[in-house]
């Protein structure tokens, strides 16, 4: 069993492009004063921010836990956005659902939630249409980091 | 090549991080989509985009990308490039477009990320 060494939650306030990513840099700062493995953190971090975008782009709002373990660096995403009636669709790269708006900021390509699977050891997605949608997400310690 | 070679010959501006060009750019990772950006750059790359909101520089400090270039003459806002300070990344403006930019730096040497 993992001994869980670090937990920290964070607010993300949902529509606001000028704070958006604030969470995911301040999570990089945390774990490389932690002093993780770079690639570790770099993989980590993308999951959060491509995460956060989400929440920022389709909530209102939600909140995102960091979660070391002596074992891996885990993150739990929950909203209260619109939810994904089709998962396996919103996994493949290319399908998108977002607004002009989020394609002028330079997002919403559809790539956020590969980009998030392909840098994580484990990824599950758990949504309901209309209540939200919650990413889990591990990305494992460099033994030798 | 150097950033600073870089700059030579792209006739770029330096807005950010004008004290040390002289770090070596072997790839360039060339997009306007952020997700694009953070699914290709592998880290130390040249970010070249024409993307001039805070979150171009949010998107390069996650990805991990050397320097952030801006092309077509674009101009990002004061905070913009206080945020890439603050970040220590370096920044430069062109007024070549992507096109150029990409088959100037490729005649060089430098490659893609894929």
């Amino acid at each position: 069993m993992a001994e869980e060494l670090l937990r920290e939650r964070f607010e993300i306030q949902g529509r606001n492009f000028d704070t958006a990513g604030e969470v995911s840099g301040e999570i990089k700062v945390i774990l490389r004063d932690l002093g993780l493995d770079a690639g570790c953190i770099r993989r980590l971090v993308i999951v959060s921010y491509e995460g956060e975008m989400n929440v920022v782009m389709y909530a209102d709002r939600g909140t995102l836990t960091l979660i070391l373990t002596d074992e891996d660096v885990g993150l739990e995403i929950i909203d209260d956005g619109p939810g994904i009636p089709d998962i396996d669709l919103a996994l493949q790269e290319g399908y998108t659902t977002a607004s002009d708006e989020m394609r002028e900021l330079g997002f919403g390509f559809g790539m956020g939630l590969p980009n998030m699977r392909r840098n994580s050891d484990e990824f599950r997605i758990e949504s309901k249409v209309g209540r939200g949608t919650s990413v889990f997400a591990k990305v494992r310690l460099n033994p030798h980091g | 090549m150097t950033l600073a070679e870089i700059r030579d010959l792209l006739e770029c501006e330096v807005l950010s991080g004008e004290n040390d060009l002289s770090f070596d750019i072997q790839h360039v990772v060339a997009s306007d989509g952020m997700s694009e950006i953070l699914a290709f750059a592998k880290s130390k790359e040249l970010m070249v985009t024409g993307l001039m909101n805070i979150l171009s520089i949010r998107t390069a400090d996650i990805a991990g990308v050397a320097a952030v270039l801006y092309c077509r003459g674009k101009f990002p806002d004061k905070k913009v490039v206080e945020f890439a300070r603050s970040k220590g990344i370096p920044v430069l403006v062109t007024k070549m477009g992507m096109f150029d930019i990409c088959g100037l730096l490729y005649n060089r040497g430098l490659k893609g990320v894929s």
